[in-house]
This record gives structure tokens, C-alpha cells and sequence, in this order.
């Protein structure tokens, strides 16, 4: 189980710090796969990567982060490592760059364990086993990055980051840059891997609500840096409550939805919802609030 | 002005010395009227892209013939292809690597403005900057002497489309054009395609987002492996897709409200090895009108 409580980031910049993770609080349970959805600069991939490695220009700010009831030192890059691949894992969003282009896909991988102290020779008949599970060839293990679509990268990099049984993975956009059929591989793996246990819980970070409703379990909404709104899938695709959330859910062209019968609103619903957020004192915290059981909202407006 | 592709093949050499051929687009016909979108649909590899750039002669073609309004487009040189320019405009997927970082955002009217313009005055030349930039739903005020950097990329795309609308197109090749922007401003760059079929233009719109196509064509195009698996009008393919194809990829669209039925992975990206000796593409037959299916 992961617990954030009231996590600030902020980035490092020439004129001073510039806040983009505002007071987060939320918690993940076992077995939970959570979206995360916004659109850029909304945080998300802020809030993903504090969870496993703040980069140079990050700074933590305030905040903690437990996983199963231990405190990650998530401010300290030495103390992470243990953490690391073992209990906290990434799939990056562009699988092209984490795979080494000029080693082979299993020889990177036993490079990557013995780096870690561990034997690749004992864990090979898992990561095999896992291979298959995900519809690819035991060969991919010989083939050059070079060699593989995109998909089958990205699934190959999914099975190396959950191979320690993580307790938390944290997906970064993992479907965006695929094609549909594709994305629909590669999310349908996270979900069997949930499913087996071999990871306990999913982050899955993304721009892309209607993936989100093929796969998680429940959806955690971002704007300028604070949530927004967190429920179940259904809660949140079917009664979203924030104005921000609805502009989401309503501006997205489905299958079925056409210009001709109904235009959608762009950047005019957006600047709606901001309008119904916006509040005569300004850029105010605005925690969660538990509106119904599992659903909760931020307040807007005057509120 | 109708543009017509016949029988439109592209033919790469893979490597140096293998003598290894792709066909990457296999005769591929259609024809795209004012004031119609057509949108090219399909995964990576299925050509799309390829056909959206021998459109505009940025690529050769091996057969086939592409005309405008019964002239091959396809052997146009010098004045002629400039003509063909004017008439023809592409705007791309990245709009971030299109602008020069160092120069302002007006930048890109000058080619424009030397090539095709030289003649007008600046008081006038601006005039028409502010008429074609206020088509694309922008301010003026907003836009010029800014630098890239401090525009979004909906912003940036639209300038494009603006800079294509300076000359009196009649055909834009949009490939992939909103697939780098976020939800709100995607909408608006989308409903501006709309707005200007509605003014007359036809639109060459290139995707791998189905719900994308959808959303704005009057015809569809489903490319596979280069070749055309169905096409026909948009309502007839996505409302009754007949080709196995175009079903499982309508079934792999992630939906808001459903959740995916089928079991099991539905990966049909590439295979390891690609496929280099591909034949000719499969012939079409109408299931009804204006409902064409490879069978």
C-alpha cells in the first residue's frame, strides 16, 4: 500500500523554485491499479517520478511517502537505491531509449541483474515464463532493441521492471506513442501482471482517459499541480463532479462522437471549467474531500 | 479542384547493396474533392504518411499517376511545381522541431512572402497576415513578433495552417497534426479543419486515432501494409465495418464507456521480419455504394 501525505515538489529555476506538485495527499491499496490523468504541466509525471527518483532540479519541499508502512527516503538518491527495481519500478514512457541499442536484449538484462548482485542464470526460467505471458517469443532475448516494434519493446521493458515482483510499478505514459492495437497489448499486460501478483500495485500515468477506462481501477485527476478529482473508474467517467474533470471526460472525441451531430468545446470548455474554478482569493489549497465513499473532490469556485 | 491518385505505388530500396525491396504503399486510389476531409487510417508502417508526402512531392512515386484537376502533378518542375504549391500545402506532426527556435514566430510567412509575393506591399502583406491569421481562430496581436517557445503547440499548428492559407489552397495534407497536443487545444485545431472544409477546402487528413477521423471525414481510407484495406464514406466504414481488419481495429479502440470485450492481447503490430516481397495490393469490390472492401 503507498500513502502520500500532503507531497510538494518543486523545481529548481534561474528565478527561484517553481512549485509543481502542490500538497498531495492520496493512498494506493494492494491490488489497486490508480490512473493518473492531466494534461501536460499538470504534474502528473512529477508526482510519478517523485515516487522513485527526484532528478537534479527537483527539490522535495514538504511531505512524505510510505510504502507498506516504511518511509522512502525519496529525498535522499543514495537511500533510494534499495528501494529501487526491488519495491518501487518504472516503466519510462519512450521504451526505445531504456533499452541499450548495442546489447542484446538478454545479455542487457544479465548485465542489469549482475549489476544488482543478483544471478541471472536463476531467474532466466521466470523472465521467460513472463515473455511468453505477454505473447512474445523466448527469441526476443537474442534480438537487437533494433529488432522490435514498439510495442513488443515496451512489454519487454514492462516484464525487466516487474521481474523482482515490485510492490509498486509506475507506468509513465506507456501507451501513448503506440498504435491502438498495440496500446491494447501492452495495457493488457500490466493488468495480467496485477493479476498474477507479480506486482501489487500500478501508477499509471497518462494524458489518455479512455486507456484508463480499459485498465484501472480507479482514476486520480490533476490540474496545475493539485488533484483535482479521485474515485472509481465508473465515478469518475460517468459522475465527474469537478468542473475541470467534466471538461475532460466531455472534450474527448470518441468513436461515435462527429463534428457534424456534435462539436465538441476545445479550449473554450477549458477556459469554462477554469472559470467555475477560479475564486476571489486566488490560487487557494483546496484538499480532497470525500464526497461519497472512494470518490473525492477538491473544492472549486467559492467554495 | 479535385486531386485524383490512381493506382499510386511507392517502391523503397532497403540498404545499399541487398537488393531488398519494400513496397511501402501498394496502388492506392482516391480522390479528394473541395470541401471533403478524407482521413488515411492506419498503424505504423501501413503507409499513411508515405502517401500524404508523394501528395505533396516531398517523396517520388514508382507507378501510378497523382493529378490535380486532370494534370499529373507527379513530373512538375520548377514554375509549375511552385504553381502546384500554391495550390497544395502540407502541415506536419511536430510543430515544435517545424519553427526555427531563434527567430520569432513571423518567421515562417517570409519564405512565403519572398517566393510567392514579392511584389506586395508590407502594409498590405500584413493586412493579409492578420485576415488569414483571424481564419484560424488566432489574434494577431497575440501571435506575431512572439518566439515559438512561448506559444502552445495548438497555437503553433494553427499558425502553420494559417501560413498555408496565406496562398489560395484548395487541398491541405494534415499528417498527424494534433497527435502532440493535449485534449483541449486538439479540439479546437480539429474544429478549425472542420470550419475550413466548411469554407471549401479538401483536406487530406492523416491519422492512427480512429476516433480522430471519425470525428471530421466524410471518407475513410484503412490502410494496411500499404495497401488499401476498405474505404468509402466514414458513417458506412466505422458504422459497418465489413473487412476482418478494420473490425479488430475499431475492437482495440479504447472506449470511455466499455471496456474492451475480447479476450487476450489483439496485438497486430508488426511481426519481427517484415514482409519485403509484397504483391500487389488486393482488389476492391463495393459492398454498396461508396463502400469499398479488399477481398
Amino acid at each position: 500500500m503507498l500513502t502520500v501525505d500532503n507531497l510538494s515538489i518543486a523545481y529548481r529555476a534561474l528565478s527561484g523554485d517553481v512549485l509543481a506538485l502542490k500538497n498531495a495527499s492520496f493512498s494506493v491499496a494492494d491490488g489497486e491499479i490508480m490512473g493518473l490523468a492531466g494534461e501536460s504541466g499538470s504534474g502528473k509525471s512529477t508526482l510519478g517520478r517523485a515516487l522513485i527518483k527526484l532528478d537534479n532540479r527537483m527539490r522535495h519541499v514538504s511531505g512524505t511517502v510510505s510504502l507498506d508502512g516504511e518511509t522512502l527516503p525519496i529525498d535522499d538518491d543514495r537511500a533510494m537505491i534499495p528501494y529501487r527495481f526491488k519495491r518501487v519500478s518504472i516503466v519510462p514512457q519512450y521504451a526505445m531509449s531504456a533499452l541499450n541499442p548495442t546489447r542484446r536484449i538478454g545479455r542487457m538484462i544479465s548485465e542489469l541483474l549482475t549489476s544488482r548482485g543478483m544471478d541471472f542464470d536463476k531467474l532466466r526460467p521466470e523472465l521467460e515464463r513472463r515473455l511468453l505471458l505477454v505473447d512474445l517469443p523466448v527469441e526476443v532475448l537474442t534480438r537487437y532493441p533494433i529488432e522490435l516494434s514498439g510495442g513488443q519493446k515496451q512489454r519487454v521493458v514492462t516484464v525487466i521492471s516487474t521481474l523482482l515482483n515490485p510492490s509498486l510499478l509506475i507506468a509513465d505514459e506507456i501507451t501513448s506513442a503506440l498504435d491502438v492495437s498495440t496500446q491494447k497489448a501492452v495495457a493488457r499486460s500490466l493488468v495480467e501482471f496485477r493479476d498474477r501478483g507479480f506486482i501489487k500495485s500500478a501508477i499509471v500515468i497518462t494524458h489518455d482517459l479512455s486507456i484508463l477506462a480499459q485498465m484501472a481501477d480507479s482514476i486520480l485527476v490533476m490540474h496545475g499541480g493539485r488533484l483535482v478529482e479521485r474515485g472509481s473508474v465508473k465515478a469518475i467517467v460517468d459522475a465527474p463532479m469537478h468542473p475541470y474533470t467534466k471538461h475532460l471526460i466531455g472534450s474527448l472525441p470518441e468513436v461515435g462522437v462527429r463534428y457534424a451531430d456534435r462539436k465538441l468545446a476545445g479550449v473554450s470548455g477549458l477556459n469554462a471549467a477554469l472559470e467555475a474554478m477560479s475564486s476571489p482569493d486566488g490560487d487557494r489549497d483546496r484538499p480532497l474531500r470525500e464526497i461519497s465513499p472512494g470518490h473525492w473532490v477538491a473544492a472549486w469556485g467559492q467554495a | 479542384m479535385t486531386l485524383k491518385l490512381d493506382n499510386v505505388s511507392k517502391t523503397y530500396t532497403l540498404g545499399a547493396f541487398s537488393g531488398k525491396t519494400l513496397r511501402a504503399v501498394r496502388n492506392v486510389s482516391f480522390d479528394v474533392r473541395p470541401g471533403q476531409v478524407v482521413s488515411l487510417i492506419g498503424e505504423s508502417g501501413s503507409g499513411k504518411s508515405t502517401v500524404g508526402r508523394m501528395i505533396l512531392r516531398l517523396t517520388s512515386i514508382t507507378d501510378g499517376r497523382i493529378s490535380l484537376d486532370d494534370e499529373d502533378i507527379t513530373t512538375l518542375r520548377g514554375g509549375d511545381l511552385k504553381g502546384y504549391y500554391r495550390k497544395v500545402q502540407g502541415v506536419f506532426q511536430d510543430p515544435f522541431s517545424t519553427y526555427n527556435p531563434i527567430f520569432r514566430v513571423d518567421h515562417v510567412f517570409e519564405n512565403i512572402r519572398r517566393s510567392y509575393f514579392p511584389g506586395v506591399a508590407l502594409s498590405e502583406w500584413t493586412g493579409r497576415l492578420e485576415t488569414s491569421l483571424r481564419s484560424v481562430n488566432l489574434d494577431p496581436g497575440l501571435v506575431l513578433g512572439r518566439y515559438p517557445h512561448q506559444l502552445s503547440g495548438g497555437q503553433l499548428q494553427r499558425v502553420l495552417i494559417a501560413r498555408a492559407l496565406l496562398l489560395d489552397i484548395k487541398i491541405l495534407v494534415a499528417d498527424e497534426i494534433i497527435s502532440m497536443l493535449d485534449a483541449s487545444t486538439r479540439i479546437d485545431v480539429l474544429n478549425l479543419l472542420a470550419e475550413l472544409k466548411a469554407r471549401g477546402l479538401g483536406i487530406v487528413f492523416v491519422t492512427h486515432d480512429l476516433s480522430l477521423g471519425n470525428y471530421i471525414s466524410d471518407t475513410t481510407v484503412i490502410l494496411r501494409y500499404g495497401a488499401v484495406v476498405e474505404m468509402g464514406a466514414t458513417e458506412k466504414v466505422f458504422g459497418d465495418p465489413r473487412h476482418a481488419y478494420t473490425k479488430s481495429l475499431l475492437a482495440a479502440v479504447p472506449q470511455l464507456h466499455h471496456r474492451w470485450e475480447d479476450e487476450g492481447f489483439g496485438d497486430t503490430s508488426m511481426p519481427v521480419e517484415l514482409p519485403t516481397a509484397r504483391g500487389d495490393a488486393p482488389k476492391l469490390t463495393a459492398v454498396e455504394p461508396d463502400h469499398l472492401v479488399a477481398g
